[in-house]
């Protein structure tokens, strides 16, 4: 596998996009997205996070979980990387950035239990990527994610004043403007492909 | 107890479905559903994780202090995991790499560690582990009836059999993962519909 790390940047952020053709992190895609600037604050938190804990997963698993011989415990130790990461990031926020705690504070402890953060890590194991593509592959799966709630919670705002069926309302209909999202991405696949 | 079994099973598999009620566990309920052998399995294996993880919750419940819950529930879900997984790899090597990421990340299922802080925490080991199991048979009921459709109209077959002649136009988009959003969206949608028919 040796795809240039700029291609993989790009292909994660549309072409494969992690919530629209790895339906990752659907959870709080679907919950969060009712208003822009919510979405917004959970998207820079996802970025900072996820781009950070794919570096430290990747190091973890090739210097301590190859040599060791323990690559089957690679789900347990990957989820203590994250759940560590942000329960540390979270303390040096209030310390010494209050600000920026207070403004993503909230959204820090739902990011342990986003399954984005874990798949990302898994897909970077899987397709056996090298330090830099890891890094690319982190970078661009995390501001795709932000960018598809944003592009959603966007469109969900501005369609709450129309009239909707009543049993669609809801996560029905966060479903179908993916699902219309989700085809639009396809259109870019000329870009670049990773899969 | 009896009646307990009785409302439990409706619950999880109708009244409270995780997937279509509570819309929980919606990442793998999309990913998988493209043909149903993947989808039997996953949902075996979630149903086998939600049910012994739900157990051990319940065994250990007095034992775990409440301040840490969260990661000890994390960490006996992934043990389950890894089983799922090992065996998985060697018994069916050909779906396990279908299923790729997904199996691992069955840890990150919001029905499982939504079914051990509701259920398994404070009630009694077999109660738990029924609920457990029932959640899990509730997902992978809805599962199976999205990749009936898109297998169906996908690929003209059923479990890889042929059930569609050449007649049949394969439609593209249920191969593609947008047809996975419209297919779970027009299912929330009629149930929801009957539902507050049905309450009206």
């Amino acid at each position: 596998m040796d795809i240039n790390p700029i291609v993989i940047f790009f292909a994660s952020i549309f072409t494969s996009n992690i919530v629209l053709t790895n339906f990752l992190g659907m959870c709080s895609y679907l919950a969060i997205s009712k208003d822009l600037k919510s979405s917004w604050g959970l998207g820079q938190a996802v970025i900072f996070v996820m781009t950070i804990t794919t570096i430290l997963n990747y190091l973890v698993y090739k210097y301590i979980l190859i040599p060791a011989g323990l690559e089957y415990l690679r789900y347990i130790v990957f989820i203590i990387v994250v759940a560590a990461f942000v329960q540390l990031l979270e303390m040096i926020l209030e310390r010494f950035i209050p600000g920026l705690y207070y403004t993503l504070g909230i959204f820090l402890p739902l990011i342990t239990v986003n399954c984005a953060i874990l798949g990302v890590a898994l897909f970077m194991v899987i397709r056996e990527y090298t330090f830099l593509q890891s890094l690319a592959y982190g970078a661009g799966g995390c501001i795709g994610w932000a960018l598809a709630i944003v592009a959603l919670a966007g469109i969900r705002e501005k369609v709450d004043e129309t009239k909707i069926p009543k049993g669609l309302q809801g996560p029905g209909f966060a479903l179908i403007v993916t699902g219309i999202m989700a085809m639009a991405f396809v259109g870019l696949s000329g870009i670049a492909n990773i899969q | 107890m009896r009646s307990e079994i009785k409302t439990i099973t409706e619950k999880d598999l109708w009244t409270e479905n995780p997937v279509i009620r509570q819309i929980l566990g919606i990442c793998s309920a999309l990913a998988v559903t493209n043909l149903m052998a993947n989808t039997f399995i996953m949902g075996m294996g979630v149903t086998f994780v939600t049910a012994f993880s739900s157990m051990t919750v319940s065994f250990l419940r007095h034992v775990i202090p409440r301040r840490i819950r969260m990661m000890v529930q994390t960490l006996i879900i992934a043990s389950y995991v890894i089983i799922v997984d090992i065996i998985l790899k060697a018994f069916l090597p050909e779906i396990s790499a279908n299923l790729g990421p997904y199996v691992g990340l069955i840890i990150t299922n919001c029905i499982i560690m939504g079914r051990c802080e509701a259920y398994g925490q404070s009630n009694p080991p077999l109660l738990a582990f029924w609920d457990g199991m029932m959640s899990g048979l509730g997902y992978t009921l809805v599962l199976m009836f999205i990749s009936f459709i898109r297998e169906l109209m996908g690929f003209g077959t059923l479990f890889g059999i042929p059930i569609l002649g050449d007649w049949w136009n394969r439609w593209t988009i249920m191969v593609m993962p947008a047809s996975a959003f419209f297919v779970l969206a027009i299912i929330i949608w009629i149930v929801q519909a009957r539902q507050s028919k049905r309450s009206v």
